[in-house]
């Protein structure tokens, strides 16, 4: 799908009124009316390399959601529209952006507490790069001064592309150059500023905070019942400081024993039901490794909290524990205290391994799949070098994992235990995406907010470390692109079953872009607690305020509501494919297509306007029919309309 | 059932569960209520032989697993027919007359494999009097792979149906026995009926009418009506008009131009077998440079000459390609299956499959620069000047063309490129085992259809037909009822149709096309050909409309200076002597070259491709591929529809196609309705439109039912069960790479949190 990161007012009522936008993603796309379906309001253009065409839409529409009338005309600044509270840190003229697909380019330098914003005046359209400073990994300065008096600067970007600009050297040397100050504000937080979430102000219809409600999603899932209850030992984050406030635990299973039971899982976190079957009542629950240490320490309470789990299910008398890892790193992880299960100790119990690998090879392998992609793709040998990344190989595991755990709870009716170190990584993946494959509702817009906000956020998915956000550190070992990879896999079950999900790909996008963005406050903090400490509820806008605000963009118009349907995906590599629109999306020539959507969306708008020519003849029918006397054709509007096939 | 994969908690892993059904209780259950089955017989349909108690395995499922039935082999086919009751073929919306699920057309068959305990021994045909193997492994050209065990039949019958299918399947044969003409000596089919609907370029009227809707300029040629000037030469054909009536006569043709399509802006494509060009002989040269000069003439004294032979890969090539390609597709067993899975992707690269398709594509596009943006006539060349000469022309006109990506456009486009302009697919194909035909077996055709397919995927609106309706023709080349497919060229189809008429006072004798599609296929299943998406050319207001619609599109899609400054492209301007000179000194200009030679020429494509792309896209105007990685894909509808694991169940293409066909029919119903309301102005009744029903027809079976191999494969026996990788590559592929990374705990302060 195509993203565009077009500008007009942030979620103003005035926005959705479809002013025209900028399409700030390639440098062609614009042209392409037929393709230019949707122009969605992001909040930023997060694309670069963009030449607006038409200079009437250019990106300085933002943030003025009451005078974009007025401004549309005004396109020959050369700052950017701010956002509220955003403010410009400095600017530098004759500035040369090395665009790796048009070559250098001139001209003028924003950097604002927010975004890095470049606009070359010299080309027609005017070129656009627009980019929130969340999304810089690292700035470093390439080389030294040139003999030409120029200094190159390298941007490192989390979202598969880097920069690269030159500017003069500052004669006064007292000024710090523009690209000290981008550091600054790219790196609030080692700065000690805080993020530019924390400052946005803009208001939304929605409050995208609430949309995620521990107990009524429970509620939703039936519970409590007769077997399962909710707890308020966690109330305090006393038990588990990474847990959310709510937990789902067996009915049988006092707080006490909770206690001891935490004491044997890593971290505290111990096993908890994230999803019941309606009908089998299987569960998938999550935790992190038992402490079971060289020494094969056994603990009888965490056993005997997984025989309840089991027998809280009636259907089987068999439970499955996953483990996430491959079996080799779970037996090391002996050495440092933790481990797995032995089904020794846990009877009725089958441990199975399911070999995803650890935070660190990830981030080799989306290292290496940036080379292969970014700027350019080697004409020869494609396909070998995407497999030397692995990267679809790590993605069919994950996905593969997540299939035997809904294949486990849906036709085995088998309850399923899933856990891999400290089961905010890789059980997130594994638990998320087999949910979404068991249960219709986190297919749709809404209930895949709810899922990300419960799997990811609520279970202390590390997200600040594993971003960084405005963290200059960019060699931080935390640093994973774990959920990226969630995402990836949710692209794929997209591609194989089009019609199952209410959202589209440019949800999907859109949720990466603002990942990165420190725009919205929903991907900051570590853990729950963390949250509420920082008051982000109250302090910030949630990324969901901004989406529920113009649910039109993000919908899948051939989505076929099959809720109750489970949906296997095929993980053979044969299926798995790339995602361009995201990995490759910078590339103007890869620029992906959505023909299918576009021509559905064609024939809905021709349906509906038949269906309207259809009542209005129907009434002229019955009009006619009342005063008979009267003659006329009713037919007299018709004019010929276009067929199909 | 899952074997338990790699590292199951230290459990060892446990063979997959076998089920066997013993022969003998096979044999006494069946026994009384066998009786000889029959599949429906064809027309001239004869049984050689048949077994019956053979086992044929389904791989749907991960047992060795059967179904008892009969096997035979007749002059078309080999057939099994099941002892079970037949399934209720209420799913079937997609079935072939001419044959079934279970039947294989001995043309389809590609290899057979004996099963002998383990192993598995290709089997070539003329060997073995008395021993046949306890299993036979069919793989056919649809990708389809049979496994029949014969160890419960009869010796005497097992020994029968080995020895006649490899014969059958195997053994050198007549052309005269090919089951076509013992068909079509016992149906009749109306001539007429085709007629009307493809363009079939054997009459003067087909090239006359192509010409004219081009504006081509040139000559057209009926002087080979009876194959007098060359029996290499179709009936009918065009030349460029300064083609003297001597030239015609030369060299059997090779070195003659041939007209195949013409741009708007005059300049044309031309394609010819090249001439040998021997050193010592100057004669073939010099009539060579008159050729060239006569397409010169053609438009703006410009030529540019392309000998495919140096710059795409040979016949041989493809067909080594091929030959690799297909085997990832033609699984035995779900482990193999597996396995391969790992490697998917390099030894997809290795194969080079989709690295021709993308060095096809990137020529035609190379011929589309410059026809549409120099205005350049080309000439493309090649030994023989039928195979890659037909992929490439084929490519250009269906680019520059949006006739073309019409149904019966393409149909026409077909026979005019390849069946009339002289693509051996009798030799491509090889349907008769000859042994000294093996050499020039090639699959150049279906190389073609993928090249198509990659256009089709790319620009879904702009075709009319549909992906399956690719697949099925690429399927069709392997059924021998068709004369389309079954030779060489004009003459030797000529020559053959004649000799073996039954009755040669009555004329030739007359087959069925291959676009005939009802011999294959009822209304309803040709509806699945058309695809929901194509984007139909708006009609204009009457007013404005002055022409009808299957005229050649004039809109330019992008702008050539050529329009505004007339003469030129400066080299050859108007002078014919300094054209000739030039000629002289520099035989043929080639200027198209591979990549790796000049990468000048690349970066123009390049170029080309991007100002083509920054324009608004036109469906009906100029399509070009977009040949980066990525995008060229496999073709999965044909190569994977077969194999069970990796059938999307509820999801596919097929799911967004009935979406679309269903809002569609809801479209196509109001419009009607609109019509109905109208009526009191009359005849205005063209809106309804009998594919509508079924579009939606086909919507209705709800897609949650239908899978990625749809229409090929029914799901109605398959379980709903997913297909879990049998091998995962554990720490296999990282240990060697990521090494240490592996080992290391998730998080930097793990060591001190962690007791």
């Amino acid at each position: 799908m195509e993203k565009r990161g077009s500008i007009d007012s942030l979620g103003s009522k005035e926005s959705s009124s479809r002013q025209p936008s900028v399409d700030s993603l390639s440098s062609t796309s614009t042209s392409r009316s037929d393709r230019s379906t949707h122009a969605a309001k992001t909040p930023y253009a997060m694309s670069s390399d963009n030449v607006s065409t038409s200079t009437e839409f250019s990106p300085e529409l933002r943030g003025r959601p009451k005078a974009v009338a007025k401004v549309l005309r005004d396109s020959n600044k050369e700052e950017p529209q701010l956002l509220p509270k955003e403010s410009v840190q400095d600017m530098a003229k004759d500035v040369t952006y090395i665009c790796p697909y048009i070559g250098a380019l001139r001209g003028t330098l924003t950097v604002t507490n927010y975004r890095l914003f470049f606009k070359c005046m010299d080309r027609e359209p005017a070129f656009v790069l627009d980019l929130p400073l969340g999304v810089v990994s690292r700035v470093e300065k390439i080389g030294g001064a040139s003999s030409r008096g120029e200094v190159s600067y390298g941007l490192v970007c989390k979202d598969i592309r880097n920069l690269r600009f030159a500017h003069k050297q500052m004669e006064d040397s007292l000024r710090k150059s523009i690209f000290e100050i981008l550091m600054k504000f790219a790196f609030p937080v080692s700065n000690g500023l805080p993020t530019f979430a924390f400052e946005y102000g803009q208001v939304y219809p929605e409050n995208g905070w609430k949309v995620y409600d521990a107990q009524a999603e429970y509620k939703r899932q039936g519970l409590p019942n007769e077997s399962w209850r909710i707890t308020k030992v966690n109330d305090h984050y006393e038990l588990c400081d990474t847990y959310p406030s709510t937990l789902v635990v067996p009915v049988n299973i006092p707080d006490e024993e909770l206690k001891r039971v935490a004491a044997f899982r890593a971290k505290g976190r111990i096993p908890v039901l994230s999803w019941i079957h309606p009908e089998s009542q299987a569960t998938v629950t999550r935790c992190s490794q038992p402490m079971v240490g060289v020494n094969g320490k056994r603990s009888k309470d965490d056993e005997k909290y997984l025989q309840a789990i089991m027998d809280a299910n009636a259907q089987s008398h068999k439970l499955f524990i996953f483990d996430a890892r491959p079996s080799v790193n779970a037996a090391a992880n002996k050495m440092k205290g933790g481990g797995y299960e032995s089904e020794d100790a846990y009877q009725n119990a089958e441990l199975v391994f399911l070999d995803i690998h650890n935070i660190h090879v990830m981030r080799e392998s989306l290292r290496k799949l940036k080379e292969v992609v970014y700027p350019n793709i080697e004409e020869s040998h494609w396909l070998s070098n995407l497999e030397s990344t692995h990267w679809l190989e790590h993605i069919k595991l994950i996905l593969a994992g997540a299939l035997r755990i809904a294949d486990k709870v849906e036709s085995g009716k088998t309850s399923v235990v899933v856990h891999c170190s400290d089961g905010w990584d890789r059980t997130a993946q594994l638990t998320s995406l087999a949910m979404m494959m068991l249960d219709g509702h986190y297919r749709t817009i809404r209930g895949f907010q709810v899922l990300l906000e419960k799997e990811w956020l609520s279970f202390g998915h590390r997200f600040q470390l594993r971003i960084g956000h405005g963290d200059k550190n960019h060699t931080d070992a935390d640093r994973s692109p774990v959920f990226l990879q969630f995402i990836d896999c949710v692209w794929q079950i997209t591609r194989q079953f089009p019609a199952a999900f209410e959202f589209n790909e440019y949800f999907l996008v859109t949720i990466l872009d603002h990942l990165y963005s420190c725009l919205f406050g929903t991907f900051m903090c570590n853990s729950e607690q963390q949250r509420v400490k920082e008051e982000l509820p109250k302090k910030t806008v949630s990324l969901w305020a901004y989406i529920n605000s113009q649910l039109e963009e993000f919908t899948n118009p051939l989505y076929v509501n099959y809720s109750n349907h489970v949906l296997f995906p095929v993980v053979s590599m044969r299926h798995l494919e790339l995602w361009v629109g995201y990995y490759i999306r910078w590339n103007p020539r890869m620029r992906p297509q959505e023909p299918v959507h576009q021509r559905y969306k064609e024939l809905l708008a021709k349906r509906a306007e038949l269906q309207k020519r259809v009542e209005k003849l129907q009434r002229d029918v019955t009009n006619r029919s009342a005063s008979s006397e009267r003659a006329g054709s009713p037919t007299r509007s018709i004019t010929p309309v276009q067929t199909f096939v | 059932m899952l074997s338990s994969l790699g590292s199951a908690g230290g459990k060892s892993t446990k063979p997959s569960f076998v089920s066997y059904v013993t022969p003998e209780e096979i044999k006494s259950e069946k026994e009384h209520s066998r009786k000889e089955k029959h599949p429906d017989l064809l027309p001239g349909e004869v049984v050689f032989c048949s077994a019956s108690t053979v086992l044929k395995y389904t791989q749907d499922d991960l047992s060795q697993r059967g179904v008892f039935g009969a096997l035979l082999c007749t002059n078309f086919r080999v057939s099994f027919v099941s002892d079970e009751a037949p399934a209720e073929e209420m799913g079937q919306l997609f079935k072939n007359k001419l044959y079934g699920e279970n039947d294989i057309p001995l043309s389809c068959v590609d290899n057979i494999y004996g099963g002998y305990e383990d192993k598995k021994k290709l089997l070539t045909g003329g060997l073995m009097k008395n021993k046949y193997p306890s299993k036979i492994i069919i793989h056919c050209k649809d990708l389809r792979v049979f496994q029949f065990s014969l160890t419960f039949s009869k010796e005497e019958d097992a020994k029968k149906i080995f020895q006649g299918i490899i014969h059958h399947c195997l053994e050198p044969k007549s052309l005269r026995c090919l089951f076509a003409f013992s068909y079509c000596e016992n149906t009749s089919y109306p001539e007429m009926q085709r007629k009307k609907q493809t363009v079939m370029f054997d009459s003067v009227e087909d090239w006359t009418q192509d010409m004219k809707r081009t504006k081509g300029n040139c000559r057209l040629v009926s002087e080979n009506r009876s194959f007098e000037l060359s029996p290499k030469l179709p009936q009918f054909f065009i030349v460029p008009a300064n083609v003297s009536d001597e030239d015609l006569t030369k060299y059997q043709g090779k070195g003659l131009p041939m007209w195949c399509w013409s741009h708007h802006s005059g300049c044309a494509l031309f394609k010819t077998a090249s001439l040998p060009l021997l050193p010592e002989d100057n004669v073939p040269q010099t009539h060579m440079e008159k050729m060239l000069t006569a397409v010169a003439h053609n438009h703006l004294y410009s030529v540019k000459t392309e000998d495919l032979s140096e710059t795409l890969p040979t016949v041989q090539d493809i067909q080594l390609s091929y030959n690799k390609f297909k085997q990832f597709f033609l699984i035995d067993n779900t482990t193999e299956f597996w396995m391969s899975d790992m490697k998917w992707f390099s030894s997809l690269d290795n194969c080079g499959w989709l690295d021709i398709i993308r060095q096809c594509l990137q020529k035609a596009v190379e011929v589309v620069e410059c026809l549409e943006k120099e205005n350049t006539n080309v000439l493309i060349m090649e030994e023989g000047g039928s195979d890659l000469c037909c992929v490439v022309s084929s490519l250009v006109q269906l680019m520059l063309d949006p006739y073309y990506r019409t149904l019966l456009g393409f149909q026409s486009l077909v026979q005019k490129e390849w069946v009339v302009g002289g693509h051996a697919f009798l030799d491509r194909s090889n349907h008769l085992h000859l042994k000294d035909k093996v050499e020039s077996q090639s699959p150049v055709f279906l190389l073609f259809l993928e090249c198509v397919w990659q256009l089709q995927q790319q620009h879904g609106p702009a075709f009319q037909f549909s992906e399956t309706y690719l697949t099925v023709l690429s399927d069709s080349v392997h059924v021998p009822v068709f004369t389309t497919f079954l030779f060489n060229n004009d003459s030797h189809r000529d020559s053959i149709l004649k000799a073996e008429s039954p009755h040669t006072q009555r004329g030739p004798l007359n087959c069925p096309t291959v676009w005939d599609w009802s011999v294959q296929f009822d209304c309803k299943a040709q509806d699945l050909f058309t695809n929901p998406l194509y984007a139909e050319k708006p009609k204009q207001d009457k007013s404005v409309r002055k022409s009808h619609r299957p005229k050649h599109l004039r809109q330019l899609s992008l702008p050539s200076s050529a329009f505004k400054t007339p003469p030129k492209k400066g080299f050859f301007k108007d002078e014919a002597d300094s054209l000739k000179k030039i000629l002289r000194v520099k035989r043929i200009s080639r200027w198209m070259l591979s990549p790796s030679d000049s990468p000048q020429t690349s970066s123009s494509a390049r170029e080309f491709y991007e100002a083509w792309q920054a324009k608004p896209l036109d469906y009906h105007g100029l399509l070009l591929p977009c040949l980066d990685g990525p995008s060229i894909r496999v073709w999965m509808q044909r190569y994977l529809r077969w194999i069970h694991d990796v059938q999307i169940l509820g999801g596919g293409p097929v799911a967004v196609l009935s979406k679309v066909s269903e809002i569609l029919g809801e479209v196509q119903e109001l419009q009607r309705e609109l019509d109905r309301h109208g009526c009191t102005l009359a005849s205005n009744h063209k809106g309804a439109r009998p594919r509508a029903k079924t579009a939606a027809e086909i919507a209705s079976r709800s897609s949650v039912r239908l899978s990625s191999s749809f229409p090929f494969v029914t799901s109605r026996n398959w379980s709903f069960k997913p297909a879990i990788p049998t091998s995962l590559l554990q720490s296999l592929m990282v240990t060697g790479i990521a090494g240490n990374l592996a080992d290391r705990a998730d998080d930097g302060d793990d060591l001190q949190s962690m007791v």
